[in-house]
């Protein structure tokens, strides 16, 4: 637990000495955060492997409860991606953020605070650190946000996320205080049976899966996670992404490590909203022209796999099934490190590209593949790994998940494990032509504007982090077998531990190696046969003839997407402006459509505006005259006085 | 273990020699049965062996706008072709590979090859080449749920979620099983089509650009990776094929009698696809999206009807 601090202490640190350098302030930052990193992720895999599970209690009498703090073993899986991240920011912060842009100490300063308090968060079994650490991540996120405050897309942004993640908090505090009222203490620790199934046990779950919902952007309480992404530098947005709205998970998780007895009718809620944050969350990325914006839906998307599978994992727990159980909950969780290292790498990639070409818009690249070679294959790594590809590692997590619910086919008669299933692989295919049509539109063909043709490949301080991220998700692709037993452990602190499977023995993992091994050796074989007729290429493509005399002639981001948009009609609502052709001999005509977020702007933002617009009204009540005031002051005492006579 | 090393190792080796050797000669039957039934002589059908030695003596031709990705697309299609068709049982002569979850791997090997096909046509930044990937990400998202419904009432029918045991294990005996395998069976029939680019999804013979799918995405592809395209869709065909027709295998006590049992069933598979190529017109790519949609609900009441 001492390292685990220490660790927390380096990367609250680690922005304080660029405070008062004049160069080399990320320098110094990104070496404390990676040294934080390096010792929390030896405390954390040391728990991991099996090591006894640390707890920190402060001495002084009013908080002296045990078990402050306790680094057990769901704390520790959340660590791996909480120091692995951060780390990883900090080190493409070097040469993504450098010393000439704006506010770049503060983002050093607070990348660091987020990075402690979420290290702190994970570790916390108590109400009033857990509040500590939630609060300080959601206000370092704030300034992150805001670091472009110039910008009033940037404001709108960090706005949007002040209120959301307030109100989050303010669900978190009637859950901790029922909390208290149901167990006599602040120790975040196991419920009694049969609470659950109580009135109070109902108003537990609705508000924690409002509160953890809102940070982890569940479909109907996403609305800020799209403009938040795309405001924030990338490598912030990455930590967001990649970790921070894990902590809505956390949340979940934890809640569900309580509960002995979870009803039936947790798990299916957390399945259905699960299906509805996967199959929209990827319906409305399709619908993107902006990178970051596109990426932030597909972290919706995956919140929606974690969902279906700890909803999976609830009605084995509910209903006495251990294997479904077991397979649900560590099919979510490994979703939640795989999708931290793919969507940290995704997020590393686009921001690599948007330092390159200055732009967010999908249809104002093209041809990068040329021109950054590394960043390409770093972006495609994370493509092939989000949509769950053998033999990455998001082939993995959602093959549990897939597992758990053929199994559960035959335990249950009713289908709802069908929806997993169905929903899985509509994601799948989904996801495979949102990533076709990204990848396609920022790196491959010819650039589409002179910005894209002039791009030139990051500094080395980027592509450093991004292979990292890149490698870990081979690892855990290629040899699953090596986070069994950690997952074992994670998921047995999840329930009740008695007569629970190994996951090793349940399901094998190792022929997932052996094929990934063949398919590597073929590729070997076939790339070698193919090497030596390679040509140069000096002539443009073929195209039956028409070799192509403007880059503009390419299918865009859009027209790839334009089949299936058009397709979910129903539910993305796109909009598009102009483009009618009307006389003989037409003029340019400007053509525009975007698809609208369904809550932030369609429900949320129309709706807040009229309260606003009513609030207007109320003021006629506070005129700045005095003497009116003082009227209400006497109207006030005489209503009083009438009371308290009646 | 039980049985002797001797008969594996040779069940082994048959598959993978079939595997191997045996893809192009399905769409040379296919194209065979097209000829003699519009009373043309037609190609020999050896011809798509013959075009695979040709092209793999002939020198690549790249764009100066591909990068390495341009190859990704011909290697993924062969590899995951390869690896799909070493989890899928050739009829009842056993499996080289075989555990439990192989369906999911096998479905999303299919679904890697995709990607990478789409990816290498985007890569040479033609629009017809985009329109082709813009179809085919199109409806195989609706492929996609057909497959995994079939899979999903063969994995309640059996409960098994390993390949071999769910396309074997069941069979036509049982009463019980029967209609809904019919149901699947119809399903998966329309999945095999349009994933392998036939009529009346997709026509392999069609010299319009415009209206291509799966062909237009390999327009610039030539030499040795064009013979990989080649090749890779004729093992889809193979590997797809096996899946389709294993549940209508009758068991046989010899070995070699299954063997010729599968062959004839494939043999049977092509001279069907011949048929209905021959008899139908393509549909206009509006309609596409309704017939993929019958595949789900074919699947899904199969499952349905494995419930109640």
């Amino acid at each position: 637990m001492r390292l685990y601090l220490l660790a927390v202490l380096l990367m609250m640190s680690s922005g304080f000495p660029g405070l008062f350098l004049r160069r080399r302030g990320g320098e110094v930052a990104a070496v404390l955060m990676s040294l934080g990193a390096v010792i929390g992720l030896t405390a954390a895999i040391r728990v991991l492997a099996g090591g006894p599970v640390a707890t920190f209690a402060l001495p002084p009498a009013p908080l002296a409860t045990a078990g402050l703090l306790t680094l057990d073993p769901i704390g520790a899986f959340f660590a791996i991606p909480v120091f692995l991240l951060p780390a990883c920011a900090a080190i493409y912060g070097i040469g993504y953020w450098d010393d000439h842009q704006e506010n770049v100490r503060t983002l050093r300063l607070v990348l660091g605070l987020l990075a402690a308090s979420l290290a702190f968060l994970i570790v916390s079994t108590h109400a009033l650190p857990f509040l500590l650490g939630w609060e300080g991540m959601a206000i370092s996120a704030f300034i992150l946000v805001m670091t472009e405050d110039r910008l009033p897309e940037a404001r709108r942004a960090g706005w949007i996320y002040l209120v959301c993640t307030h109100t989050g908090t303010l669900a978190l505090f009637g859950a901790f205080a029922i909390l208290y009222s149901a167990s006599g203490h602040w120790v975040l620790s196991g419920l009694p049976r049969d609470f659950a199934a109580s009135g109070q046990g109902t108003v537990l779950f609705v508000l924690c899966l409002f509160g953890f919902g809102l940070k982890a952007g569940i479909m109907p309480l996403h609305l800020w996670l799209p403009p938040t992404h795309a405001a924030a530098p990338s490598h912030v947005s990455s930590v967001m992404s990649g970790v921070l709205i894990k902590m809505g998970i956390l949340g979940l998780v934890r809640l569900l490590s309580w509960i002995p007895d979870p009803p039936f009718w947790w798990g299916a809620v957390l399945m259905a909203l699960g299906a509805i944050s996967g199959i929209l969350g990827v319906a409305f990325a399709l619908g993107q022209h902006d990178l970051k914006r596109l990426l932030a839906y597909h972290s919706i998307e995956n919140i929606g796999i974690i969902l279906l599978g700890l909803g999976l994992g609830t009605l084995g727990k509910s209903t006495g099934h251990p294997v479904i159980q077991l397979l649900g909950f560590a099919g979510a969780l490994l979703h939640v490190l795989n999708h931290s290292l793919f969507k940290g790498l995704l997020f590393l990639a686009a921001g690599s590209v948007v330092h390159a070409v200055g732009l967010r818009d999908l249809e104002r690249m093209g041809g990068l593949g040329r021109r950054m070679p590394w960043t390409s294959a770093a972006f495609l790594v994370g493509s092939w790994a989000i949509c769950g590809l053998p033999p990455l590692n998001g082939f993995v997590s959602e093959w549990l998940i897939y597992l758990g619910s053929f199994r559960a086919l035959g335990f249950f008669q009713w289908p709802w494990s069908l929806v997993v299933l169905t929903a899985l692989a509509l994601i799948g295919a989904l996801a495979m032509a949102c990533f076709a049509k990204a990848y396609g539109a920022v790196f491959q063909g010819s650039p589409r504007t002179e910005a894209a043709g002039a791009a030139h490949e990051s500094p080395r301080s980027m592509l450093v982090p991004m292979g990292i991220l890149a490698v870990a998700c081979a690892i855990i692709g290629l040899a699953p077998m090596l986070l069994a037993p950690a997952l074992d452990r994670v998921v047995a602190a999840l329930g009740e531990g008695t007569g629970m499977p190994h996951l090793s023995l349940l399901v094998n993992l190792p022929s997932l190696t052996i094929l990934a091994l063949v398919m590597l050796g073929l590729v070997v074989l076939l790339w070698r046969w193919l090497r030596p007729v390679d040509s140069g290429g000096t002539l443009p493509t073929w195209d039956c003839g028409y070799a192509v005399s403007s880059p503009r002639m390419q299918y865009t981001a859009s027209s790839f997407a334009d089949g299936l948009v058009g397709g979910l009609r129903w539910v993305l609502w796109p909009m598009s402006h102009g483009g009618k052709v009307t006389r003989s001999f037409p003029v340019d005509q400007p053509f525009e459509s975007h698809v609208p977020d369904p809550v932030l702007d369609r429900l949320a933002d129309p709706v807040f505006r009229s309260l606003s617009a009513g609030a207007t009204l109320l003021r006629f009540f506070q005129g700045g005259q005095l003497h009116v005031y003082l009227l209400y002051v006497l109207l006030t005492l005489l209503t009083l006085l009438l009371w308290m006579v009646a | 273990m039980s049985q002797p090393l001797i008969p594996v190792s040779i069940q082994w080796a048959v598959h993978l020699l079939t595997l191997l050797v045996l893809p192009p000669l399905i769409p040379g039957l296919i194209n065979k049965v097209k000829a003699v039934m519009a009373g043309r002589s037609g190609p020999p059908v050896l011809q798509l062996y013959y075009d695979l030695a040709k092209l793999a003596h002939k020198r690549a031709v790249f764009s100066r706008t591909t990068t390495w990705v341009f190859l990704a697309g011909p290697i993924g299609t062969v590899v995951a072709g390869m690896v799909a068709g070493l989890l899928v049982p050739f009829g009842h002569t056993g499996t080289p590979l075989s555990f439990e979850g192989d369906v999911i791997l096998f479905a999303y090997l299919f679904g890697l090859a995709r990607f990478l096909t789409v990816l290498s046509a985007l890569d040479t930044g033609s629009s017809f080449e985009g329109m082709g990937a813009a179809r085919e990400v199109a409806f195989s998202a609706l492929a996609e749920p057909a497959l995994f419904l079939g899979f999903a009432a063969l994995a309640k029918a059996s409960s098994s979620l390993s390949l071999s045991t769910m396309l074997l294990g069941s069979g036509l005996g049982s009463g019980r099983i029967a209609g809904p395998l019919i149901l699947v069976l119809v399903g998966w029939a329309i999945v095999f089509l349009a994933e392998n680019a036939r009529i009346p999804v997709d026509d392999p013979n069609t010299h319009l650009e415009l209206t291509m799918i799966h062909e237009v995405m390999v327009l610039d592809h030539s030499g040795r990776p064009l013979a990989l395209v080649l090749y890779g869709a004729s093992l889809k065909l193979l590997v797809l094929g096996a899946m389709l027709m294993d549940p209508l295998f009758p068991r046989a006590p010899q070995a070699w009698q299954n063997w010729l049992i599968f062959y004839a069933g494939l043999g049977a598979l092509a001279v069907a696809v011949g048929l209905v190529e021959s008899m139908t017109a393509r549909f206009r790519m509006t309609k596409v999206p309704q017939f993929l949609i019958a595949g789900i609900l074919a699947s899904a009441f199969a499952f349905l009807l494995l419930l109640v």
